[in-house]
C-alpha cells in the first residue's frame, strides 16, 4: 500500500491536442460559476437552514414526528385491496406482459418515417425505427416522441359545434346541408390541407371535389418547399423533390441544406453516416463534407469544413459553383476571399470525382434550386436521384397566397382545414383570425383545440396517427402503410372517413386502402404481408428529362444590404411546432445551443457586441440573456438573445414552432412565434435589431455536468494523421506515474482495485462512435420513453436538476491547432493553473469546430459511486452493469458527488402525480405511456442509466425460453436501438464474434477519463475529420 | 307397502349393474355421460335440446337413425331432422354409428328415468345449526361472565356479613403475626444486578417482539380475500385435475401468470351449467351454491343459458388480487415456470386443495433469495450450457445455483 500512496496521476497529451469548451462562459478566467459546475454537482450550496423565516421549531418537529409515526402505523395496519380485472374475451394476440409490435407510418407533413410501434396490453408505449424499410426507415427525435402526443390531455374528445360537444351524425348532417347549399349557390369554399402523399386519400379528396365543384383544394406545407418544387417542375416537369443517396457521395457540398435534420423531409442521416467512418484496416476512407451556412445547424456542426456566410453570399456561392462547374453563366466574382478559397477548393475536389459529388442547397429560391439541379445533372452525380423523386410536399405558395387574399377580401364562404393550423402558422394570422371568424362556414379537422379550431364553427376531432389507417407514396415507387395501434381514445373520426360519410359511401377508409392496394399497387406481395412490413417497394421509376439546361445567374448577385438577415430554421426538438405541447420535446436540449424550453435569436458574438446584447450566468449557473426587438417591414417581435458561436456575422437565426397559445397547458406555452416573420414563405428576411429592456431566463444545460477539464474526454484527429501515423500517436494509451515511473494506465500494477474475472457469462459494453454520432438526439427521447424518465420543467432545469439519463455533450474547439498550445499546456500543473492556461490560450472562436458526445452512466468496472454508498444501494453486476436499487437508496447523494462523469440524477421531487409538475405524469392519460417494466422513481432517490437492464434481461429470457444462445445483435439498449446511424453499438464482449468486440478492439477506441482508473464499460471511438488546411 | 317396495327396488337397482329392467338405466347413464352430456342436459336446453322425454316426441326408429346418421338425414331432407337442425343454430350432432339398438335403448331409458326427489333439508339444517352455534357461543360467554361477576360480588358480600357478625358477636379476628422478613419485591429492588439483568432482558425481548411485529408489516401470508365469484381451485385443479397453465396460460410466456379471461372459463362452462360434484356441507358449499356461482359467471360473460347465445351484455369480474409485489420488484412467471420448470405449487402451495385461494408464501425478499441460493440452474438448457461449464469449473461444483450465476444481484429484480 505504501507505494500506492505516491501514485500521482498525470496526463499525457496527444501531439495535436486541442482545447475543448462547452460555452463561452467557460473561457472566462474570472468565472467562479464554471469552476463550481466542474467541481460540484451544483454551483450553489443547498438551502439547508438558510431560510430564517421558515425555521421549524421543536414543536413543529414533534408534530411531524407524531404525525408521521401515526401515519406509518396506519399504513402498516391495513394494506390496500387491489382489484384485477381480466378481459371478458381476451384478444388472441394480446398476452398481458408481452409486447406486440406493429409497423405503421408517420407522415404528418413534417416528419416522414416508417416505424414500429411497441404496444403493451393494447397501448402504444414506444416508437422504434422500422429498420427493414429501405427508405424512410430512420425515426428522428420527434418521431420517437410522437407516442406521447397520442396521450396529450389537451386533445379534443369529440366533435364540437360552436364550442359545445355534439355527436357525429349531427355534425355530418349539418356539414352536408351547408355544403349542399353552398354548392347550389355556387359559393366559394376552400379545402386547406397538409400534403397527403397518400394514393387513397388523394382519390377520396378528388371524389369530394367532384361532388362539390365549388370547393377548391389548397395544399399548405407549414414550412414551405414551394420554390424547390417549382424549380423541379421547371426543369423536369413534375412537382416533386429530388431524392439523394449520400452513401454514394465522396464530396458533399451543402449550401445551407440542413440535411441531417429536416431538409426536404429529412431521413438522410443514415446514408450520410455510411461514408463517414474510415477504417484503415479495410482501406475505407471517408467522404468530404463542406457546409456553407448562416446559422449553426446540426449538419454544419458535423461538416469537415464549415464556412459561415450571409444568405446573399450563399446565393453567390451557388452561382459561382454553377458557372465554374457547367461553364454557363457569367462569373461576377464579388465573393469574400475567405469564402472564395473554400469554393475553389470545392471545385477542385468535385472535378476529381464529379460523379461521386453532389451540390445541395436549402435556400427555398427557384433560381438557386434550378441551378442545383443543373449542376448535379452536369456532374452526372450518382448521389442525386431524380427518377424516384420525393412526393412528400406539394404546397404551392401561389395558390396559398390567393387563398389568403380571398379570405381577407371576404370572397370565401367557407373553409375546411385538415392537418394544418393556419391561424397560428401564417405570417399574418392575427388579421386572418377576424376574417376566419366571419366566414359562413368553418370546419376544422384537428386533434387539439388549437388557434384555428378555437376560431372555427365546427371542430371535427380527428384521430392521432397512431389510431389511424393510411397509405403513402413518399417517394416514387416506395409505398407505406399506416395502421391503428390502439382504438381511438376519444370519440374521433379520421378526415378521410368523414369525407366518405359526406359522400354517403358505405366503405370505410380502410376498405378503400385495401382495395386500392390489392387492385392497383401490390404486385406479388399480399396485403397481409405488406401490412405486417409497413412498406412496399414496386421498384418503378420515372424517366425524367431536363427541359432546360441553362438559367440566368444574374439575379443571384444582388447587393448585400446593411440590414441583418434573419434566417428562420426548424429546431431538432420542436420542428414545425405540431408537437410543441409534447413535454419530452420541450425538455429536449437543442443539440447546438443545449437550451431547453425556448426559442431565441441566435446572434454572433461580434454582432452581439455591436448591438450591446449579452449573455451571462447567474449565481446558480443558469443562463440569462438580453431581449432584442427584431422588426421587418410588416411586423416586429421581441425575442431573447443567445450568443451562438458559428453564427455568420450579419445574420441571426430564429426557430419555428414556439409561441403557441391554444391547445396546450400553460406551462408549455413558451417561446415566440417565428411564423409571424415568415413573410412570403421565405425563411430569409431582412430585419432590424434593437436591444430591448429586460433579461430572459434560459433553461440551458450547456454547462451542467461539466466534467473536470481533463484532456481525455474528447479525442479527435484528422484523416491524414489517422492514415499515416500509428495509433500511439493519435490515440495513445494514458500513462500514469507510479513510483515516478510512467506506466500505462491499463497495466495491472497501477490498479488499486481487486480484479474480478469477467470472462464468463455476458459482459456488456456500449461503444459510441464519435464519427457516426451527429447529435440528432433520437437516443435521448428513446431513453425517456423506455425508462420513464420524468420531465422536470424549465425552472428545475435552470437549477441543474434535469433528469436526462443520456445527455449529448456538445464541445466547441477552435478551427486551428497551435503547436505552442500543446507546449504551454504540458507545462502546467494542477487544476487552477490548467484552467488559467486554457482560458488564456483559447479565444471564443467565431466559427468553432463541433464535437457531439453522448454521455450516459459509464458503468465503471471500478465504480467510484459504489464504494461511497452507505447503504449499498448501488452495486456491480456480473454482467458489467452498475446497478441502482431505487428502493434501497436513502438519497445521501454521495454517489453523485463521487461520479467523475456526472451522470447520476437525483429526484428532488416526486415528478409523478404532482401538480407542481403538470406534465404527462400528472394525468391518467399521460401516464399511459409509461413502460410497465420499469419502475417510476419516487422522491429522494438517485437514478441513472441502467444500460436498459430490462431489455437485456428480456433478451436473455427469450433465449432461455427457446433454449438457445443469444445471437449477436439481439442485445440492444433503447439508445443503440434508436440510433439509425450506428453510432451507438451495444453487445456482449464475451462473444468474441460480436460487433461490440470488434469496436472494442478498434484502433480508435478509448475510454473517458481513463487516467483515473475507473475502467468504464462504455467506450468511445476517436473522431476523425476529413479536413486539411485550405 | 307396494310403494315402499318400489322405492326400495329402485334404490337397490341404481347402484347395482347386475339386474336389468327392460333397459339398463345405469349403463345408459354411463353412456350418456361419456357421449352426450357435453351437449345435452336432461331437463334443460344446452347446445342441443333437453333429452328428458325425448322418446315421447320422436318415434323410436327415427331416433335410432338420427343418433347413428343424423347428418345424412339432414342432407336427405328428413323434415323432423331439418327442423331440429334449424332450431339449434344449424349445429350438427355428432353421429354415433357404433351404437347398438340396445345401447341407444339404455340411453333413452336413462333420459326417461326420474330420480327420486333429492333431500334438500341438509342445506337449511346445517345453516341453522351453524348460525345457532355461533349465537349460543356468544350468549354462553356473556352469561358465564355475568355469573362469575355475580358470584364474586356475592362472595364479597358474604365475607362482609360474616365479619360484621363476628364483630357483633365479639369474636376477635386474629390477623397473622407479621414476621420480620423482607418481602420479595424489596429484595429484588435492592439487588441492582438483578434489575440490570431484568431491564436488559426486558429491552431485548421487547426489541425482539417489536422487530418481529415490524417485519410482518406488509406481509400478507395467508391473505384470502372474498372474491366476487366463489371460484374453487379445489374443484378445478383438485377434483377435475385441470392443469394450472390451462387457465393461467400466460405464465408460460409472460411475466404475468394472468387471471384467465372469462372466455377461457366458457370453454368448459358453456357445457357445464350445473355443479354435480362433491359437496362440503359443513361449510355450506352445496351443489346449489356452486351452481349459483356458475350463474354468476354467466351473467358476467353475458351468456344466455336459455337460448344458448352470448348477449354481449358483459360485466367484467373485479377479482381481488391476492399476490401483490411492490412496484419496484420485477418478477417473471415465464422465467420460473417455463425456464426453471418450477411447479406452481412450490410458491403457491397446495392450490389443488384450496377451496378459497390464499397467499401461501410470504413473498419477501429473504424468501426469494433463500430459494435462489438453493436452486440449481438447468444445465440442459442450451442457453446455460457454456456459462454453466465455465462457472462450475471455477467454483469447483457439480451443480450451479442461481445465486452463483448472479441471481441475487440487486438489478436482476429491481429496475
Amino acid at each position: 500500500m505504501e507505494e500506492l500512496n505516491v501514485l500521482n496521476v498525470i496526463t499525457r497529451t496527444m501531439q495535436n491536442k486541442k482545447l475543448y469548451w462547452k460555452g463561452i462562459e467557460q473561457l472566462d478566467t474570472d468565472s467562479t460559476i464554471v469552476e463550481g459546475l466542474e467541481n460540484n454537482e451544483f454551483v450553489e450550496k443547498l438551502p439547508v437552514n438558510s431560510n430564517d423565516e421558515k425555521n421549524s421549531s421543536r414543536r413543529d418537529f414533534l408534530k411531524y414526528v407524531g404525525f408521521s409515526s401515526a401515519a406509518a402505523a396506519l399504513v402498516g395496519c391495513e394494506g390496500p385491496v387491489i382489484k384485477s380485472v381480466p378481459y371478458v374475451v381476451q384478444p388472441e394476440q394480446i398476452i398481458p406482459g408481452v409486447a406486440n409490435y406493429y409497423a405503421t407510418t408517420i407522415a404528418d407533413g413534417n416528419d416522414f418515417s416508417s416505424i414500429l410501434v411497441k404496444t403493451r396490453e393494447g397501448r402504444p408505449i414506444k416508437i422504434e425505427s422500422n429498420k427493414d424499410a429501405s427508405t424512410f426507415g430512420d425515426a428522428n427525435a420527434r418521431v420517437h416522441a410522437s407516442v406521447l402526443s397520442l396521450y396529450d390531455s389537451n386533445r379534443v374528445q369529440g366533435p364540437k359545434i360552436s364550442g359545445e360537444y355534439t355527436d357525429w351524425q349531427t355534425l355530418i348532417n349539418l356539414v352536408r346541408v351547408n355544403l349542399d347549399n353552398f354548392s347550389k349557390d355556387d359559393k366559394k369554399v376552400v379545402l386547406l390541407t397538409q400534403t397527403y402523399p397518400s394514393p387513397s386519400s388523394k382519390e377520396i379528396i378528388s371524389e369530394f371535389l367532384d361532388a362539390y365543384p365549388n370547393i377548391s383544394h389548397v395544399t399548405y406545407d407549414t414550412i414551405s418547399n414551394s420554390s424547390t418544387l417549382d424549380a423541379f417542375e421547371n426543369i423536369y416537369g413534375l412537382r416533386a423533390m429530388a431524392d439523394y443517396d449520400f452513401s454514394k457521395a465522396e464530396n458533399i457540398i451543402s449550401i445551407d441544406a440542413d440535411f441531417l435534420s429536416d431538409w426536404q423531409g429529412g431521413g438522410y442521416s443514415s446514408g450520410y453516416t455510411k461514408t463517414r467512418i474510415p477504417d484503415k484496416s479495410q482501406n475505407k476512407t471517408m467522404s468530404y463534407h463542406i457546409q456553407f451556412e448562416s446559422n449553426m445547424s446540426l449538419t454544419g456542426s458535423n461538416a469537415d469544413d464549415r464556412v459561415p456566410a450571409k444568405p446573399s453570399d450563399l446565393k453567390k456561392i451557388v452561382a459561382r459553383l454553377y458557372t465554374k462547374l457547367t461553364g454557363n453563366g457569367e462569373d461576377k466574382g464579388s465573393l469574400n476571399p475567405s469564402i472564395d478559397r473554400y469554393v475553389d477548393s470545392c471545385i477542385d475536389k468535385i472535378m476529381k470525382s464529379p460523379k461521386k459529388s453532389v451540390v445541395i442547397s436549402g435556400i427555398d429560391d427557384v433560381d438557386v434550386q434550378e441551378l442545383i439541379l443543373l449542376i448535379n445533372s452536369s456532374l452526372k452525380s450518382e448521389v442525386i436521384n431524380i427518377n424516384n423523386p420525393r412526393l412528400i410536399k406539394e404546397g404551392d405558395n401561389k395558390k396559398l397566397n390567393k387563398f389568403i387574399t380571398d379570405l381577407e377580401s371576404g370572397s370565401l364562404s367557407g373553409v375546411i382545414t385538415s392537418g394544418v393550423n393556419p391561424l397560428y402558422s401564417l405570417p399574418n394570422s392575427d388579421k386572418l383570425k377576424e376574417s376566419f371568424k366571419s366566414l359562413d362556414f368553418s370546419l376544422v379537422f384537428s386533434e387539439k383545440e388549437d388557434e384555428t379550431a378555437k376560431s372555427a364553427m365546427y371542430i371535427a376531432a380527428t384521430n392521432n396517427y397512431l389510431e389511424s389507417w393510411g397509405d403513402y407514396e413518399l417517394k416514387k415507387g416506395s409505398f407505406f402503410l399506416a395502421q391503428p395501434t390502439i382504438r381511438p381514445l376519444f370519440d374521433t373520426i379520421q378526415f378521410q372517413d368523414f369525407l366518405l360519410k359526406i359522400l354517403n359511401s358505405d366503405l370505410s377508409f380502410y376498405d378503400r386502402i385495401k382495395s386500392n392496394w390489392q387492385n392497383r399497387i401490390l404486385r406479388g406481395k399480399t396485403w397481409g404481408k405488406s401490412l405486417q412490413d409497413g412498406y412496399y417497394n414496386d421498384f418503378s421509376s420515372l424517366n425524367l428529362k431536363a427541359k432546360k439546361t441553362r438559367v440566368s445567374v444574374s439575379s443571384l448577385y444582388e447587393e448585400n444590404s446593411n440590414e441583418f438577415s434573419l434566417v428562420l430554421y426548424s429546431k431538432t426538438g420542436i420542428g414545425d411546432g405540431s408537437q410543441s405541447s409534447n413535454p419530452w420535446l420541450q425538455e429536449f436540449p437543442d443539440p447546438i445551443s443545449r437550451v431547453t424550453w425556448d426559442n431565441y435569436l441566435t446572434v454572433s458574438a461580434v454582432d452581439a457586441k455591436k448591438l450591446n446584447l449579452n449573455n451571462y450566468n447567474v449565481s446558480n449557473g443558469a443562463l440569462n440573456g438580453s431581449y432584442a426587438t427584431i422588426s421587418t417591414e410588416k411586423s416586429q417581435l421581441k425575442v431573447p438573445v443567445l450568443i451562438q458561436p458559428g453564427q455568420a456575422e450579419g445574420t441571426v437565426g430564429l426557430a419555428y414552432g414556439y409561441g403557441k397559445t391554444e391547445g396546450m397547458n400553460d406551462v408549455m406555452k413558451v417561446g415566440v412565434n417565428a411564423y409571424s416573420l415568415y413573410h412570403n414563405f421565405s425563411n430569409i428576411q431582412s430585419v432590424k435589431i434593437v436591444k430591448s429592456e429586460g433579461d430572459h431566463e434560459f433553461a440551458c444545460i450547456q454547462l451542467h455536468n461539466t466534467m473536470m477539464g481533463r484532456d481525455e474526454i474528447i479525442k479527435e484527429t484528422d484523416i491524414d494523421t489517422y492514415n499515416s501515423k500509428e495509433k500511439s500517436y493519435w490515440n495513445p494509451t494514458v500513462l500514469v506515474s507510479k513510483n515516478h515511473i510512467e506506466t500505462k494506465v491499463t497495466s495491472k500494477e497501477v490498479d488499486i482495485w481487486r480484479e474480478f474475472d469477467r470472462s464468463t457469462g455476458h459482459h456488456f459494453n456500449l461503444a459510441i462512435d464519435l464519427n457516426a454520432c451527429n447529435g440528432c438526439g433520437a437516443c435521448v427521447i428513446a431513453c425517456h420513453a423506455e425508462n420513464n424518465v420524468p420531465v422536470v420543467g424549465k425552472e428545475e432545469v435552470r437549477k441543474s436538476r434535469d433528469m436526462h439519463w443520456l445527455r449529448i455533450d456538445r464541445y466547441f474547439s477552435s478551427e486551428d491547432t497551435f503547436e505552442g498550445d500543446v507546449k504551454a499546456k504540458d507545462e502546467t500543473s494542477g487544476y487552477s493553473e490548467y484552467r488559467a492556461t486554457q482560458t488564456k490560450l483559447e479565444k471564443a472562436a467565431a466559427n468553432p469546430k463541433v464535437v457531439f458526445q453522448p454521455v450516459m452512466c459509464q458503468h465503471c468496472n471500478h465504480a467510484p459511486c459504489e464504494t461511497v454508498c452507505p447503504v449499498a444501494a448501488t452495486s456491480h453486476g456480473r454482467q458489467g452493469q452498475n446497478q441502482m436499487a431505487y428502493n434501497r437508496c436513502v438519497g445521501t447523494r454521495y454517489c453523485a458527488n463521487n461520479c467523475p462523469y456526472k451522470v447520476r440524477r437525483f429526484n428532488w421531487f416526486s415528478y409523478a402525480e404532482n401538480d407542481e409538475f403538470d406534465y404527462n405524469l400528472n394525468n391518467d392519460l399521460g401516464r399511459m405511456v409509461l413502460n410497465p417494466d420499469v419502475n417510476v422513481r419516487g422522491r429522494g432517490v438517485m437514478e441513472k442509466c441502467s444500460l436498459c437492464i430490462q431489455m437485456t434481461q428480456k433478451t436473455i429470457l427469450d433465449a432461455k425460453k427457446d433454449g438457445r444462445r443469444v445471437r449477436d445483435g439481439e442485445f440492444q439498449t433503447a439508445c443503440s436501438n434508436a440510433c439509425s446511424d450506428g453510432a451507438i453499438v451495444f453487445g456482449d464482449i464475451n462473444d468474441k464474434e460480436s460487433k461490440i468486440s470488434k469496436s472494442n478492439k478498434n484502433d480508435r477506441a478509448y475510454r473517458l477519463l481513463e487516467s483515473i482508473g475507473t475502467k468504464p464499460n462504455v467506450l468511445y471511438q476517436v473522431k476523425i475529420r476529413n479536413s486539411k488546411k485550405v | 307397502m307396494l310403494q315402499i317396495k318400489r322405492i326400495f327396488l329402485v334404490t337397490l337397482l341404481l347402484p347395482s349393474l347386475s339386474i336389468s329392467q327392460e333397459a339398463d338405466i345405469q349403463a345408459g347413464k354411463n353412456l350418456f355421460n361419456a357421449n352426450c352430456a357435453a351437449c345435452h342436459k336432461l331437463n334443460k336446453k344446452a347446445v342441443g335440446p333437453a333429452l328428458s322425454g325425448v322418446t315421447e316426441k320422436y318415434d323410436k326408429d327415427w331416433l335410432y337413425s338420427w343418433i347413428r346418421k343424423g347428418s345424412q338425414m339432414i342432407k336427405d331432407g328428413d323434415p323432423q331432422a331439418v327442423a331440429i337442425w334449424e332450431e339449434y343454430n344449424r349445429a350438427v350432432m355428432t353421429n354415433y354409428p357404433q351404437f347398438s339398438n340396445e345401447q341407444i335403448d339404455n340411453i333413452l331409458a336413462y333420459t326417461n328415468f326420474t330420480p327420486p326427489a333429492p333431500v334438500n333439508a341438509a342445506l337449511t339444517s346445517t345453516e341453522t345449526v351453524s348460525q345457532g352455534s355461533n349465537v349460543s357461543l356468544n350468549i354462553i360467554l356473556v352469561v358465564s361472565i355475568l355469573i362469575f361477576a355475580i358470584l364474586i360480588v356475592m362472595l364479597f358480600l358474604v365475607q362482609r356479613t360474616l365479619i360484621k357478625i363476628a364483630n357483633a358477636s365479639g369474636v376477635k379476628l386474629e390477623s397473622e403475626p407479621k414476621k420480620n422478613i423482607t418481602p420479595l419485591w424489596e429484595t429484588v429492588i435492592k439487588n441492582q444486578f438483578l434489575i440490570f439483568i431484568m431491564v436488559i432482558g426486558l429491552l431485548l425481548s421487547s426489541a425482539y417482539f417489536t422487530y418481529g411485529y415490524l417485519m410482518q408489516i406488509g406481509i400478507d401470508q395467508g391473505y384470502a380475500p372474498i372474491q366476487p365469484i366463489h371460484y374453487s381451485h379445489k374443484i378445478h385443479a383438485g377434483a377435475n385435475q385441470i392443469e394450472c397453465k390451462y387457465c393461467h396460460s400466460s405464465a408460460r410466456v409472460s411475466k404475468h401468470s394472468g387471471i384467465p379471461a372469462l372466455n377461457v372459463c366458457m370453454n368448459c362452462h358453456e357445457y357445464i351449467a350445473d355443479y354435480n360434484g362433491e359437496e362440503d356441507l359443513e361449510n355450506g358449499y352445496t351443489r346449489d351454491f356452486y351452481t349459483n356461482e356458475i350463474k354468476k359467471l354467466y351473467s358476467a360473460v353475458g351468456w344466455d343459458e336459455e337460448n344458448q347465445v352470448y348477449t354481449g351484455n358483459t360485466k367484467p369480474v373485479k377479482w381481488v388480487r391476492i399476490h401483490n409485489l411492490p412496484d419496484f420488484v420485477y418478477f417473471n412467471h415465464a422465467q420460473h415456470a417455463q425456464v426453471a420448470k418450477i411447479e406452481c405449487q412450490t410458491c403457491h402451495g397446495p392450490v389443488e386443495e384450496m377451496e378459497i385461494m390464499y397467499q401461501y408464501s410470504p413473498l419477501t425478499m429473504g424468501w426469494c433469495i433463500d430459494c435462489h441460493r438453493e436452486s440449481n440452474v438447468d444445465k440442459d438448457n442450451e442457453y446455460y450450457q457454456k456459462v454453466h461449464n465455465e462457472l462450475s469449473k471455477k467454483y469447483g461444483v457439480e451443480k450451479l445455483t442461481v445465486a452463483q450465476l448472479g441471481g441475487i444481484e440487486c438489478a436482476k429484480c429491481h429496475y
